[in-house]
């Protein structure tokens, strides 16, 4: 019982999982889902990796919040200003603050930027700025930045730097957090409804349409990702909206997801199908329906979470590199791949590595998608060993 | 193993049809057909094609007829060895293929090398010294392997190699053998700059390679016979190359097909990002410039040559191992 009381999102909804479960007997009467929960628990990596999924999920919902700029201000005195990290001392006296960056032309007629930290630039928490909308309410409450409503280019801070436009890193990757997490989460519900039925009907009926519907699955699964994705990527007019074409990238990406899905589902179902629980069930009387969503699926809900959570893991890899090359998301949508499409070449990154700060991001999110989904996985048969 | 050999043939002839099938969809994606975009191309640059010219290229091209009529006309075609015309490049397809084949190829097979030496050896260690500190570096990097997307392994290590040693890792050719006859010079200097590429497009691949080693092996470590073999005396060294390994090695004979779309997809933004002349950088000028018979053959070809690289190594494996097709029938 290592895991601990300290993480978990539901750690204090569910007081009954603490650290008194040695106790077989309370282990005995515990229904499934509290024991899948006290099986995910003991697996701390998955559990950390949980944490931190939350946390992007935070980042989706309060992105305007937490921005500083306007993401999609355009500030040509500050292309390619170099990340300002926020200070949180003075010496020894709190103060938050960055120091001020004064910009020049060298000799090849290159900005270069100078931190001048004599000349503090003041950052508060709550300031005001940039006026957004928060599900349909209009604010103008920031996290934090410069509580100034007319700040001139040299007060504004860039913590994260700027791009070639002199747009603002950090408030373009919280933007970007969003769009590219809700590709996810929309590819995951069209792969979730297309899996679970076709994975359902295969598992369900068997035969002739188990067959056909297990072959499709190989062949669409031997075809190799990147250059279908592609093909299919640049059949869409570049005249597209950015919601358009959002829907039709969301479904390009779902186009292998919902093939896991459907097998996890259908091995699954194959499985329960002999369970003496069934046999019971159906011995009772109840109905084929009442079996299916009564009985079966709960006993592998967590499966397809577990196999759902590794999808939206490929889907956001998917997503990044279709737009990176040009082809998925196209600018103005922010998303990561549009972002890292700015640091197209070694040159570019070479000049302004801060760049790919959206890279670790994405590759942070990835892991800590895996590592949960690896957990879920684990603990979704908690009556194994 | 013949009723095997047979369902696997019929397979991987289905697949091929299948894929085929989605290739054509791709190329008929884009509004309007092909001849119009052609004609709206090459008004743009100053050439008037008259209305009849067009229609004899529709003619030609069967853009009258059914969909499954110019789907028959279309892959029998190909089968022929006619694979279209490319706008873009404004050459046939065939001769844009071949240009960078050698490349791609050298580049692909070079991958698959790379996979092999470095991911099973970490693989058997992994898994002999299990929970020690290099089977949780190894882990800890095959994860890594999977969670960054090519693009961005390519691009920051060009970028470190770049920044620390000046070399500008892009390209296969220095300059001056980009168009030099074939010498010992060439050869070399391709070599230094493939190193990279292949390291990179190696990387992704080995993570899921080594993972799979390492659970086979685990797996057959708990055996019995393991557990007789070093009764009887044998080495652990011995004992673990002469027969788990073996048997452990197996499935890994079946990944190297699994792994060949992931090689594919990879090259494709490899060779985006560090300008590669290989199939995949026309593939990417081809889709940009919605020049459809290029694009078109990259992913049939790529989708065949996967079946085909699976049908191979299923069978490679039955012959290895005889249980896989008993249990299959």
């Amino acid at each position: 019982m290592v895991a601990g009381s300290q993480t978990g999102p539901q750690s204090d909804v569910e007081p009954v999982v603490g650290r008194e479960f040695e106790d077989e007997a309370e282990v005995e009467v515990m229904s499934q889902r509290q024991l899948i929960w006290r099986r995910f628990r003991r697996h701390r990596l998955a559990m950390a990796a949980t944490v931190i999924v939350a946390l992007f999920y935070l980042i989706v919902i309060f992105s305007d919040f937490l921005a500083t700029n306007d993401p999609e201000d355009i500030e040509a005195a500050r292309q390619y200003t170099p990340p300002q990290w926020l200070r949180v001392f003075d010496g020894w006296k709190p103060d938050l603050h960055v120091c001020r960056l004064v910009g020049s032309r060298d000799e090849f007629l290159r900005k270069v930027y100078v931190s001048n930290c004599d000349q503090k630039v003041d950052v508060q928490f709550f300031a005001r700025g940039y006026e957004y909308s928060f599900f349909g309410i209009k604010l103008d409450w920031h996290l934090f930045g410069v509580n100034d409503p007319e700040v001139t280019a040299e007060d504004a801070i860039f913590i994260l730097g700027t791009d070639v436009q002199g747009r603002d890193l950090y408030s373009r990757l919280m933007r970007g957090t969003r769009l590219s997490l809700m590709i996810g989460l929309t590819g995951i519900f069209i792969s979730l409804i297309v899996g679970t039925m076709l994975g359902a009907v295969s598992g369900f009926y068997g035969g002739f349409v188990d067959n056909l519907i297990q072959r499709s699955i190989e062949i669409i699964r031997s075809i190799p990702t990147v250059p279908l994705y592609l093909g299919l990527a640049a059949a869409f007019p570049a005249d597209w909206s950015v919601e358009r074409r959002f829907f039709a990238i969301t479904i390009v990406v779902s186009l292998f997801a919902w093939t896991e899905l459907a097998r996890v589902v259908r091995g699954r179902y194959l499985a329960m199908r002999q369970e003496d629980f069934v046999t019971a069930a159906i011995t009772a009387g109840a109905s084929q329906r009442r079996i299916i969503f009564r009985h079966m699926l709960p006993s592998f809900y967590s499966h397809i979470i577990a196999a759902s959570t590794l999808n939206l893991a490929f889907m956001v890899i998917s997503e990044t590199t279709l737009s990176f090359l040009g082809l998925g998301l196209l600018p103005p949508a922010i998303s990561y791949g549009t972002l890292l499409f700015t640091a197209q070449n070694v040159q570019t990154v070479a000049l302004a590595p801060w760049l790919l700060i959206p890279g670790i991001f994405v590759v942070v999110l990835v892991l800590s998608l895996n590592f949960m989904g690896d957990g879920i996985r684990d603990a979704a048969d908690p009556y194994g060993s | 193993m013949l009723a095997f050999f047979v369902r696997r043939l019929i397979y991987a002839v289905i697949a091929m049809w299948a894929v085929s099938v989605i290739s054509f969809v791709i190329i008929n994606l884009p509004a309007g057909d092909f001849v119009t975009t052609y004609i709206a191309t090459q008004l743009a640059t100053g050439n008037l094609i008259l209305e009849d010219e067009a229609e004899s290229l529709r003619e030609f091209y069967g853009l009258n007829d059914p969909v499954y009529v110019q789907y028959t006309k279309w892959i029998s075609r190909i089968l022929r060895g006619q694979l279209g015309f490319s706008f873009e490049f404004n050459a046939p397809v065939r001769t844009v293929l071949g240009m960078n084949l050698l490349n791609t190829l050298l580049l692909g097979a070079g991958a698959v090398v790379f996979i092999w030496i470095i991911a099973i050896p970490i693989g058997i260690y992994s898994a002999v010294k299990q929970y020690s500190p290099g089977d949780y570096i190894a882990t800890f990097f095959g994860f890594l392997g999977l969670g960054i997307p090519d693009f961005l392994i390519a691009l920051v290590m060009a970028w470190v190699i770049f920044d620390t040693t000046g070399f500008l890792a892009t390209d296969l050719y220095s300059a001056e053998y980009r168009t030099a006859p074939w010498s010992l010079a060439k050869a070399w200097d391709l070599l230094k700059h493939l190193v990279l590429p292949v390291v990179i497009l190696g990387t992704a691949g080995t993570a899921t390679l080594i993972r799979i080693m390492r659970a086979n092996l685990l797996d057959e470590l708990k055996k019995p016979y393991v557990t007789t073999a070093r009764a009887k005396g044998l080495t652990e060294w011995q004992l673990i190359m002469k027969y788990p390994v073996r048997y452990a090695l197996n499935p890994v004979i079946s990944l190297t097909a699994y792994v060949l779309p992931f090689i594919i997809s990879g090259s494709v933004v490899l060779s985006y990002v560090l300008d590669l002349p290989t199939i995949g950088r026309d593939f990417l000028r081809a889709l940009t410039a919605q020049d459809i018979y290029l694009s078109g053959a990259v992913i049939l070809f790529s989708g065949w040559l996967t079946i085909i690289g699976t049908f191979g190594s299923d069978l490679l494996l039955a012959w290895v191992d005889p249980r896989i097709r008993l249990e299959d029938d």
